[in-house]
């Protein structure tokens, strides 16, 4: 079960043909594949289409209803060899996943896809986690189209252009047998807009007719001689098919303008950025006409020349916005221009940043930058630029105030918040115990993994030295399998345990007779990327085969010392097993297994339960934590072994303690991990676990009716006593 | 070709600055079903990701008229992000993302309002500070009134919270409040109305958010982040409480009557009216130093340091007063309203008690202590039985007695070990800050009192502050006579509570042994080593 729903939504996957669709990017995305045709899609979740997996899971009916087969692919390999259905048939197959890491692990399968072509409309949706909100290394897919000579469409960001993308892709494929990219933003993922829809449409040809009567042609496997024939046919047939459909069909789009002779040449999806950054140079509006040409090229690879040529000729200069690096498109612009011997000038990254993403404010500079040496009179004259220069010489503030010394001074007080675990989150007690474990053993080289459990690198806890890729976790600690004092530790978690840890981790570890420890983080989801189910998820998913024990599967790869703790916020166990692991005599990986269910996912799941049965009025037990204030003496030893967001520090109210005493906030969900970690490290007695019991049994009234009296009588002595001299 | 006429029509910009899980999503959905709904063309975009787990995260929205896109004859190109220095709305769901707005730069004085709850959701390094790491709030605030054209703030979340609902229907109550939209109240309504997810609720916060920000002040006042001293009281319950409050006011400057006033409530409350009254004599002690060395002239900061210090050293946190909390009537009230149990529900609490040989030893009588933490062969059999997490159930009878017994051993305390190590360490330490008073050095006296301020927490938190208050110690007798002493003794103290492995103490500590000998003819250069660890 996914953290978000789209149950609501995906019903308007079923609008009439005609109609205004309005919603979200990847919702928009999902329509235009109905309308398309689709034969099947998978895809492998990951921020910024994880959302776009959720919808396609929701939406199964919908799917099911038109005979399209949906799969959640084992990994990112295994939806781009998905697409495989798609060489011998006329069935159009899309994939999914987020980018570049996805593309890297899926780039074998699609290496081998695009050197055989396709039959079918072949499209992979690529989220490109790049900019603000990122979470991965900073790099282009580009290369990815390149190298395979694969397209990549990177389409303007409204909802109507990504869908006409969608549509365009699987023809754009189909004309020229090759797979095609379709790369949309994180931004462009989320974006609430709208578009006219059209009918959806079965797949003219099924999976199961293919099935029934299969098709091979030894000429499109990659074997030799064939894959020496894959290279000309890309050269002599695709690439050719490819430019003349992108020509016919218009794909890329020429804008006019009333300046003749500069023009901008663009990226389809930094389109709205651009008309922004000329809106704010008085050179275009809201709607997007603008005073300077552009050419936008909804479709990046492959370059067409002769339009690049037809666009720049007569120009004096043009400035090409292409955000990323290396610049593969203004390396290609240049040698386009001088074979064709134009004389026009191009700007590009001389002007605008090499590296980083384009922004608002950092293409409006690089435009003006570009109008300032190219053609001066069209800023001069717009009161925006004299307010500039009014600025710049002390005489009106117009420009951002982020430069004014109070707020620079901010930097000293506003916290950097990176993300980290949620409230009540089991992964937090496993590093608490290895804090722990550090205190008793010292320092080791920690090895860590793609997963929520990253977050571990972050304060409060500060461990792990490396991260190598989902999954690669104890694959990263594959080296530090020599004689030393100390053994090394990897995390994993089971996301990437299943994407591809248990052969790349595990059974590696067993063949080579790894020395160290792997612990593997086990939460019932794949939890980061949402809380989709995976293989070992325990719940009953009635479209997927789930409840597959992680144990199972690392016995049967040859792991003899294994420990499953099954209840994470055990914290004092969880570290003893961890230290048995790291000075246990015997060899081999020795491999933990810590479970608990994520958080997020639990209380979405229990909650409504929890409420029902207290207003059914049955006995329920719920639990919170809360620390005395004046036992607690702030020094926040706890928060440094856990850092739990409920966790929080308030002022002690009395005059006397200086520093704030820890707090729980009335988010806390009781998991107990503090009241562990108190006990564990000998902390301090100031937690407390509160048992609020709702809906009491008669024995529960009358057990307490006994205690109360007592104690009250004791409570009410004592205060007499003590108010007796109070002040 | 004929010259391109530019429409000058531009859209609403909206900016939500929010923290993952509070419902910044929620609030720009509103925003966008509203102006949906009032025939307005409106875009959202946000970047989830990870920050969809308590990190910063912003939504962007832009709104314009429909009316605007049907003459022009196309539809609008939005921007996907917030542009600094053209943005007319910012909300803020906490008060350092308002500061984060301001740092991005999109808070301009020409145009933008700033609507932030004054609410903080502390930092996890301002929380993991070994002493007070809460950022100052004005900060924010000031800079605010100097970058925005109109700045709002109130507690959103305080608003909330009474409401029984979250942060984003008291955010978009303020928004409305503010009029920073052009829609009307009920355009407001009607879209919470619709969500149809805890209406009534939703509505009684954005009621509170409409309110505040309808009647706000043009420029909102500062944050009080001053700790308030209850005044010293004209009377106490008994006649031998009343003596000492007297004693305080003839014997005492009115300068420190409350801190002192606090003091004596302490120790009445952990010992009794005998205890609180040898506190005085302490402090009376270290008053006759204050008044024969310049206290006047230095509002008695001698005098003030050692109520406030001498008081917490004297109450030190022993398994009796723990006890003795743990069992009062007012802590099982207090409990109850924390967990918001009502009336019916029945609540008990567990304790995490971690009782180690040296806290049994300390609640023994001095010599039965001391000879069972020296004896091997029992107090490592008792080590082993005892030395282990403990769940106590304090609403039970057989814990609640328990307890009530330990707490009941007060009246022996000046008997037990621990009180007899406790009085050694406090006589040393306060010798030590007499001696220097008496000599001349009066402010490194003060700061030698302050010192104790590191000595707190319990079991192996305790050990380490006890241990870095020794090194405090030693290096204020290295410090006697210099010129800078109090102020060098300040700074080994903040950097005392710098980090958890006493890095950067151990460094500054260095640098004053490898200083003294020679500080006269070697150039200094320690300028930076203090913040070498921070």
């Amino acid at each position: 079960m996914a953290e978000r729903s789209f149950k609501k939504e995906v019903q308007q996957l079923r609008i009439p043909a005609g109609e205004e669709f309005r919603g979200e990017g990847i919702l928009a995305i999902t329509k235009a594949l109905l309308q398309s045709g689709v034969g099947y899609v998978g895809g492998y979740q990951g921020s910024p289409i994880s959302h776009l997996m959720d919808v396609l899971a929701d939406a199964n009916e919908i799917l099911e209803e038109l005979g399209v087969h949906f799969e959640t692919s084992a990994s990112e390999a295994t939806a781009a060899a998905m697409l495989a259905a798609s060489v011998m048939y006329p069935i159009r197959g899309a994939v999914t996943w987020k980018s570049t890491v996805g593309t890297n692990v899926a780039s074998d399968a699609l290496a081998n896809l695009a050197s055989g072509g396709v039959t079918g409309g072949a499209l992979v949706i690529i989220g490109e986690d790049y900019g603000e909100g990122s979470s991965i290394m900073q790099e282009r897919s580009h290369a990815f189209a390149m190298k395979s000579q694969m397209w990549l469409l990177d389409p303007r960001p409204n909802l109507e252009s990504i869908v006409q993308s969608v549509e365009d892709g699987f023809e754009l494929s189909e004309a020229s047998n090759t797979p095609v990219m379709l790369q949309v933003r994180i931004r462009s993922c989320h974006v609430h807009g709208r578009f006219i829809t059209k009918e959806n449409k079965r797949p003219a040809f099924t999976l199961a007719e293919a099935m029934a009567h299969p098709v091979r042609d030894t000429g499109r496997i990659v074997l030799p001689p064939a894959s020496f024939g894959h290279e000309h046919e890309k050269i002599e047939h695709r690439w050719p098919a490819a430019v003349r459909f992108i020509r016919e069909r218009k794909l890329n789009e020429f804008f006019d303008g009333d300046i003749t002779d500069v023009g901008l040449i663009l990226q389809g999806g930094l389109y709205n950025g651009v008309i922004r950054s000329l809106q704010l140079l008085g050179l275009a509006d809201a709607f997007g006409n603008s005073r300077i040409p552009m050419y936008v090229m909804n479709v990046t690879y492959p370059v067409i020349d002769d339009e690049v040529v037809q666009f720049c000729e007569g120009k004096r200069a043009v400035l090409l916005l292409e955000e990323g690096q290396p610049d593969y498109i203004e390396q290609n612009l240049h040698a386009i221009l001088r074979k064709a011997v134009v004389a026009t000038h191009l700007s590009g990254k001389d002007v605008l940043p090499m590296a980083g993403e384009y922004t608002t404010a950092a293409m409006r500079n690089g435009i003006e930058a570009f109008l300032k040496a190219q053609a001066p009179m069209l800023l001069v004259t717009h009161p925006a630029v004299d307010a500039d220069e009014m600025a710049r010489k002390g005489k009106a503030a117009t420009v951002p105030l982020n430069f004014h010394p109070r707020i620079k001074d901010l930097a000293n007080v506003v916290p950097a918040r990176p993300a980290g675990f949620c409230v009540g989150c089991p992964e937090r007690p496993i590093f608490a115990a290895m804090k722990l474990v550090e205190q008793d053993l010292g320092a080791h080289h920690v090895s860590c993994d793609i997963g929520c459990h990253l977050f571990s690198i972050l304060p409060p806890f500060n461990l792990g030295a490396t991260t190598m890729g989902y999954g690669l976790g104890a694959a990263s600690s594959s080296a530090f399998n020599v004689k030393s004092g100390k053994r090394a530790i990897s995390v994993m978690g089971d996301g990437g345990f299943w994407h591809n840890g248990l052969t790349s981790g595990i059974a590696n570890a067993v063949f080579n007779k790894h020395d160290g420890v792997i612990i593997i983080v086990d939460n019932f989801y794949s939890s980061a990327t949402g809380g989709q189910d995976i293989p070992s998820s325990r719940a009953d998913n009635p479209r997927r085969a789930t409840q597959n024990p992680i144990e199972h599967a690392i016995r049967g790869a040859g792991v003899k010392w294994l420990r499953v703790i099954d209840r994470t916020y055990d914290v004092a166990r969880m570290r003893d097993t961890l230290e048995e692991a790291l000075t246990t005599p015997e060899g081999g990986p020795k491999v933990i297994i810590a479970q608990s269910e994520c958080m997020l996912n639990k209380q979405r799941r229990v909650k409504p339960q929890i409420a029902k049965a207290v207003k059914a009025g049955t006995r329920v037990v719920k639990e919170r934590f809360g620390v005395d204030p004046d036992v607690c003496t702030g020094d926040h030893a706890c928060i440094r072994l856990s850092g739990c967001p409920s966790l929080s520090v308030k002022d002690s109210g009395d005059p006397l303690k200086d520093d704030p005493v820890a707090h729980v906030d009335s988010n806390c969900v009781g998991c107990g991990n503090c009241g562990e970690v108190a006990e564990a490290a000998v902390l301090c007695p100031s937690f407390y676990r509160a048992d609020i019991i709702h809906n009491p049994t008669g024995l529960d009234r009358f057990m307490a009716r006994i205690r109360q009296t007592v104690i009250r009588f004791l409570q009410t002595r004592r205060a007499t006593r003590l108010a007796r001299h109070a002040l | 070709m004929n010259p391109i006429t530019l429409n000058t029509d531009t859209p609403i910009k909206i900016a939500i600055l929010a923290m993952g899980g509070q419902g910044g999503g929620v609030l720009a959905d509103w925003i966008v079903e509203m102006a949906e709904a009032a025939g307005w063309w409106a875009q959202t975009t946000s970047v989830p990701g990870v920050a969809q787990r308590t990190g910063a995260t912003i939504y962007y929205l832009e709104l314009l008229p429909e009316a605007a896109a049907h003459a022009a004859g196309r539809a609008p190109v939005l921007a996907m992000m917030p542009t600094p220095g053209d943005v007319d709305l910012v909300v803020a769901a906490e008060l350092m993302e308002a500061g984060r707005a301001m740092q991005r730069g999109l808070v301009t004085p020409q145009r933008t309002t700033l609507i932030t709850s004054t609410h903080r959701s502390y930092a996890v390094g301002e929380k993991a500070a070994l002493g007070n790491g809460i950022a100052d709030p004005n900060k924010v605030i000031d800079a605010g009134r100097d970058a925005a054209k109109r700045l709002m703030c109130f507690d959103l979340q305080a608003m909330a919270e009474d409401a029984g609902s979250v942060i984003s229907a008291s955010l978009f109550g303020a928004i409305a409040g503010a009029g920073a939209l052009p829609f009307g109240r009920e355009a407001f309504e009607h879209t919470i109305r619709h969500g149809g997810k805890g209406v009534e609720a939703s509505l009684r916060a954005f009621a509170l958010g409409f309110d505040a920000a309808a009647n706000a002040p043009a420029s909102p006042a500062a944050m009080s982040t001053a700790r308030t001293l209850p005044a010293l009281p004209e009377r106490a319950a008994s006649p031998e409480a009343q003596a000492l409050v007297d004693r305080v006011r003839r014997d005492f400057p009115p300068a420190a009557h409350d801190m002192l006033g606090v003091g004596l409530a302490r120790l009445i409350d952990y010992q009794d009216v005998d205890y609180a009254a040898q506190y005085l004599d302490t402090c009376a002690a270290l008053h006759i130093l204050d008044r024969q060395h310049g206290g006047e002239t230095a509002d008695w900061a001698l005098t003030r340091a050692a109520a406030q210090r001498v008081a917490v050293a004297m109450s030190y946190d022993d398994v009796i007063r723990v006890a003795d909390l743990k069992t009062r009537g007012s802590r099982f009230a207090r409990v109850r309203e924390e967990v918001g149990a009502l009336d019916g529900q029945l609540v008990y609490t567990t304790e995490y008690m971690h009782p180690r040989l040296e806290e049994i030893c300390g609640t023994l009588p001095t010599a039965l202590g001391r000879w069972l933490d020296a004896s091997k062969t029992v107090g490592g059999f008792l080590k082993r039985r005892v030395e282990k997490g403990r769940r106590v159930q304090t609403g039970t009878l057989r814990w609640f007695l328990a307890l009530y017994l330990v707490a009941g051993l007060r009246r022996f305390r000046r008997q037990l070990l621990r009180h007899q190590i406790e009085t050694a360490q406090q006589d040393a330490w306060l010798d030590r800050a007499k001696r220097l008073a008496a000599s001349g050095d009066y402010a490194l006296a003060v700061e030698v009192l302050h010192c104790r301020r590191i000595v707190k927490g319990y079991s192996g938190t305790h050990d380490r502050g006890d241990k870095r208050f020794a090194s405090l110690m030693q290096a204020a007798d290295q410090l006697a006579g210099q010129a800078d002493g109090a102020n060098t003794l300040a700074r080994l103290r903040e950097a005392a509570m710098a980090d958890e492995a006493g890095r950067a103490l151990d460094a500054q500590l260095g640098e004053l042994i490898r200083l003294r000998p020679t500080t006269a003819d070697v150039p200094q250069t320690p300028k930076t080593r203090m913040t070498a660890d921070a």
